[in-house]
């Protein structure tokens, strides 16, 4: 059975590490946050100008200064700093975020990601994704495994156009964990519960590397 | 004496003559100079290139702009929230640039700093990299992106003094800054004007040789585009 949004959250929040730097995308990435264990020491840049981003405010909190990159309201952590926007995007391009989790349209055998256009749709922009996967230290894409329609969008090649290049590390679906490999080709590593090799394969359109993968556990 | 004050918005930016390129502070709607915008719309200028991170709503921030056909071309990261934009786009009214957020940001840094142009890894190869020069530095592909000065640029701080000194609030910062620097002519407009000596040297965010004008913000409307709240 595939697992929810939630439950993907769940198994994103296992990729941090005390002290981690992370960068959240719009969408299940942010919900990543509500699932933090409270014994790691977490930090979360918004890349709009604030390291330590709090949770959401009560009513009488709402700040119109204070707002995250996906513009919602939130609140600043203790210890939380405020930057200007190159100040924010020289501490992504620098390579000082420990990891970024996004979401994507399509990712490759390669590890290429797209995530910003499908041409011939009015293209909204890429934000500050081609920035953060070209420099953050780990990449871990959290998505669907297929599209609405069944289609794959883990591929041999991307068909749309790319947010960046060889960027990709780790891929979280609705259906597992697939590892990037340095020399090209994609590792299944984690299986959700009740999904079979078979099913992740045929809705995959390369040929994925199968060791021993375990069952996800605490989603 | 140096007294950087202007009377009202309207004076203060009164001489962007139409055809003009702006670059403008904020994300979304936070931070936005909302006084020097409307300002704007009342001397209907047009033809103008403005370099945002992002186009405002239908009827608020830049889009109110957009709305009154002000502006030919945008410079921008992100500009989803705007029906208005969308159309005008489609049918061929405006021109639309998209660069990446922390490109754009930098180029506005290099640009207000004396650098004309930088390699970065942003966006190699992909399409924004398309007729750019591209070099390979210690095995990492980069583009070379131009630094960014305009005719204008327009920001929204907190306090600000006569000298031009700048403090701004919390994520109401982001591009303002950086946006400061780039302008041949920066006209800052704040929420309240401060004594010079009352702001402590050591928090003024933007020091105020970048800025040329200064007045202050009549009527903020600060609006929000998404109130996301938990309970207790």
């Amino acid at each position: 059975m595939a697992i929810t949004r939630e439950q993907m959250a769940r198994r994103a929040s296992q990729e941090l590490k005390d002290g981690f730097y992370v960068n959240l995308g719009i969408g299940i990435p942010t919900m990543v946050a509500d699932f933090i264990p409270s014994h790691l020491e977490v930090i979360l840049q918004s890349e709009n100008g604030l390291l330590g981003i709090g949770p959401s405010p009560t009513p009488d909190e709402v700040d119109p200064d204070l707002i995250n990159a996906g513009k919602q309201t939130i609140t600043a952590i203790q210890g939380s700093c405020y930057f200007s926007s190159a100040d924010s995007f020289a501490m992504i391009r620098g390579g000082h975020i420990d990891l970024s989790i996004l979401g994507a349209m399509q990712v490759d055998v390669e590890g290429n990601l797209a995530n910003w256009m499908i041409p011939g749709k009015m293209v909204k922009g890429m934000g500050g994704a081609m920035d953060l996967v070209a420099a953050a230290k780990r990449v871990v894409v959290v998505m669907d495994h297929a599209s609405k329609s069944g289609e794959p969008k883990i591929l041999n090649q991307c068909s749309l156009p790319l947010t960046g290049k060889r960027c990709v590390n780790r891929i979280i679906t609705d259906l597992c964990v697939i590892d990037v490999s340095k020399e090209g080709h994609l590792e299944l590593v984690e299986l959700a519960p009740g999904v079979s090799r078979e099913e992740v394969q045929s809705k995959t359109e390369p040929k994925l590397l199968f060791s021993s993968p375990k069952i996800m556990s605490d989603i | 004496m140096i007294n950087k004050i202007v009377a009202s918005a309207e004076d203060a930016v009164k001489d962007i003559p139409s055809g003009a390129t702006l670059a403008v502070g904020g994300f979304g709607l936070c931070g936005i100079p909302e006084n020097l915008i409307a300002a704007l719309l009342k001397t209907g200028v047009k033809d103008l290139t403005c370099f945002s991170n992002n186009a405002g709503v239908d009827d608020f921030g830049l889009g109110l702009l957009l709305a009154n056909k002000q502006i030919r071309k945008m410079i921008s990261s992100y500009v989803g929230e705007n029906a208005e934009f969308e159309r005008q786009y489609l049918s061929g009214e405006l021109e639309v640039e998209l660069t990446p957020q922390g490109t754009l940001a930098e180029r506005m840094r290099a640009g207000g700093a004396g650098i004309r142009a930088f390699y970065t890894p942003t966006g190699a190869g992909t399409e924004i990299a398309k007729g750019k020069l591209t070099k390979v530095f210690d095995g990492t592909e980069c583009i070379l992106e131009m630094g960014i000065v305009t005719d204008f640029s327009l920001v929204k701080a907190s306090k600000g003094d006569r000298l031009g000194n700048l403090v701004y609030e919390k994520t109401a910062r982001n591009f303002n800054p950086n946006v400061a620097t780039c302008g041949r002519i920066t006209i800052a407009e704040v929420e309240e004007i401060v004594e010079v000596g009352s702001l402590s040297p050591e928090d003024i965010h933007t020091p105020g040789i970048y800025v040329d004008r200064l007045v202050l913000g009549l009527k903020y409307e600060k609006r929000i585009e998404k109130i996301v709240t938990r309970k207790d």
